[in-house]
């Protein structure tokens, strides 16, 4: 930048000066050029995902160009969305994850003001701990938890497995630890004389939680309910490990294990399954696409 | 609020001589509240993490249908069979070169995005975090459909360079590569997040005085670049390297481990073994394989969390 303004002062630098100005538009050209190579890297899988949904299935069978739609039509849509499985599928998995998003926040927002601002004993160990916990990964906790929730159906004959309800008590787990994390990062983050001066004016803890910290921490908190729901919607591997029957899956799993008849696969609705399957977090995104940055980045930089 | 400061003015006054004790019981309430606050999550680690952690240890010792006491008999028998030390090595192929190219094409797209003007940059950054936003189960049957050995679109437009078709999750390698490719698809935005808001907490003066001492890009980007980045490519690259070690669903989806077992990693292998093939025990012993590893990537997150706790 400041080599340019030096540049400026003889004409025979002019030369070198357009030069720079010339460096730095090709780079702004390859940039743009890689940019797009990238782009279209990612946007290809949802790309065709659209393109496939709007096919029939003698199209799709058909030797036409893959990449291009001759006879859109939506009865893929139609089908799926009259079909009762594919709502019940829809349903519990908007069920699980609002339930989950709701339990959440209740557990992790107090934990989080209690480890950020209340200092007791063992409260350090405490903040590691949970985000200790939120590296142990679902793939190393699924085959205990599978026996544990077996054993504990035989012991006490509450039936748990094979219930769409049992996620809500699994998903936590994923769930709880990294919004606690962030939640701890943005209430440290407030400063400490606004919550001494409403402690001053005679507000309680919890005063101080609901009136000062969760309408300042409102981003953060916004941020996590965002990464709650997106972690619920998305889990795949326990609801195939937990739940069987048809009418207790969620979506993920319901698209693949019912489209899917042994050999013959129906692209046309999987697609389009998969598409409303996506659209949820994708609408969020939109919408919302700051605080989703917000979650992502904090979870690494903050503490 | 004149009524309250009134109320405890005149409480302070009246029961000055209890302040003490006054004072001792509101920390203990204050540490009491704190507790229940944190227990729900107390609970909730202890009962659905920690208690499953160690209860699958204990797993792992019994037999198949968990009856009798075999000690280390599961891990005899898994070192004895030939697919789990190609799981071993499969997922280390895996999570390595999966990692290593996620992080490189995030550290190459990041600064595409950081040299594009500012005001163009939320679109670009919005395009390339769509694969991080859809559940990877959905966009992998997206990968599988245009993977499929006789639809492939893929092999489509190969037709017209000349190139054969290729047997994208038919053939060992091949199936290898795509797992692979769906995984760096999906995992590269997330690097490319995180190393751009690092990239735009490097001081715009370090370059300047860079340029200034005759630094050429190269330069500037190894001496300046990557060792104000350090920290959060660390960190991002540890994060990404248990993820990735413990993926589920893309293998699971696209190839299902096979041809052969040639893609299983420990997390699919685990699955197969313990829920289809019920073996609870013999499936709790393999997954206990991917400890050693997530174990050495959370001590080195920790110690870098902690370090920089104390310089804050």
């Amino acid at each position: 930048m400041s080599t340019v303004t030096i540049d400026k002062s003889g004409p025979t630098r002019k030369v070198k000066y357009g030069s720079m100005s010339r460096d730095r538009t090709w780079a702004l050209r390859w940039s743009y050029f890689f940019l797009t190579l990238f782009a279209i890297f990612s946007l290809v899988p949802p790309f065709y995902m659209l393109i496939t949904s709007l096919k029939s299935s003698a199209e799709i069978s058909a030797a036409t160009n893959p990449w291009w739609v001759y006879h859109p039509t939506l009865s893929n849509y139609v089908e799926l969305l009259t079909s009762n499985q594919f709502l019940r599928f829809f349903w519990n998995s908007a069920w699980v994850s609002i339930i989950v998003v709701t339990i959440t926040m209740l557990i992790s927002v107090p934990a989080a003001f209690a480890l950020a601002r209340m200092k007791f004993w063992g409260s350090a160990t405490l903040a590691t701990g949970v985000f200790l916990t939120y590296l142990i990964p679902d793939s190393l906790l699924f085959i205990p938890l599978f026996k544990m929730f077996a054993v504990f159906g035989d012991w006490t004959g509450i039936q748990l497995v094979n219930r769409w309800y049992v996620l809500l008590f699994i998903y936590p787990t994923l769930t709880v630890p990294f919004c606690t994390w962030i939640m701890i990062g943005y209430f440290a983050s407030i400063p400490k004389e606004l919550d001494e001066a409403a402690i001053i004016d005679g507000a309680s803890w919890f005063q101080t939680l609901t009136r000062i910290f969760i309408p300042v921490a409102l981003p953060g908190l916004i941020a996590a309910t965002i990464f709650a729901f997106t972690v619920s919607w998305a889990q795949f591997l326990y609801p195939l490990v937990f739940t069987t029957s048809t009418d207790q899956l969620v979506l993920p799993v319901g698209i693949i294990t019912t489209l899917i008849k042994g050999d013959v696969f129906n692209w046309g609705q999987i697609m389009t399954g998969a598409l409303l399957g996506a659209a949820p977090p994708l609408i969020i995104y939109a919408f919302l696409m700051d605080y989703y940055i917000a979650g992502l980045t904090a979870g690494a930089t903050k503490g | 609020m004149v009524d309250v400061a009134l109320q405890s003015s005149r409480t302070a006054t009246a029961q000055a001589g209890r302040k003490r004790a006054g004072l001792r019981n509101a920390l203990r309430r204050k540490s009491m509240s704190a507790f229940l606050m944190t227990l729900p999550l107390i609970l909730l680690i202890a009962v659905l993490v920690i208690y499953p952690a160690l209860y699958s240890l204990h797993l792992a010792t019994l037999n198949k249908a968990m009856t009798k006491f075999v000690g280390f008999g599961n891990f005899e028998f898994l070192f004895k069979r030939e697919t789990f030390w190609l799981v071993v090595k499969q997922s280390c192929i895996f999570a390595i070169s999966a990692v290593v190219f996620k992080a490189l094409i995030g550290f190459i797209v990041a600064h595409f995005v950081h040299n594009v003007p500012a005001n163009k940059q939320r679109k670009w950054r919005g395009m390339l975090l769509v694969p991080w936003v859809i559940p990877p189960a959905m966009s992998t049957l997206a990968w599988l459909w245009l993977f499929d050995p006789s639809y492939s679109a893929f092999n489509y437009t190969l037709s017209f360079f000349g190139l054969g078709p290729i047997p994208w999750t038919g053939d060992a390698m091949w199936a290898r590569f795509s797992v692979i490719l769906v995984n760096v698809w999906y995992g590269a935005p997330f690097f490319m997040i995180m190393y751009l808001a690092a990239l735009k907490s490097v001081p715009e003066q370090l370059y300047e005085a860079a340029a200034i001492d005759g630094a050429n890009w190269w330069q500037r980007i190894w001496y300046v670049t990557l060792p104000m980045m350090r920290n959060i490519i660390a960190i991002t690259t540890l994060f990404s390297l248990i993820v990735t070690f413990a993926n589920f669903d893309i293998v699971r989806i696209l190839t299902a481990g096979g041809p052969l077992d040639h893609t299983h990693i420990f997390a699919t292998w685990a699955f197969r073994v313990g829920i289809e093939g019920s073996d609870i025990p013999l499936g709790a012993s393999v997954s206990l394989f991917m400890v050693p590893i997530l174990a050495v990537a959370a001590i080195f997150i920790l110690r870098d969390i902690t370090k920089r706790g104390n310089e804050s």
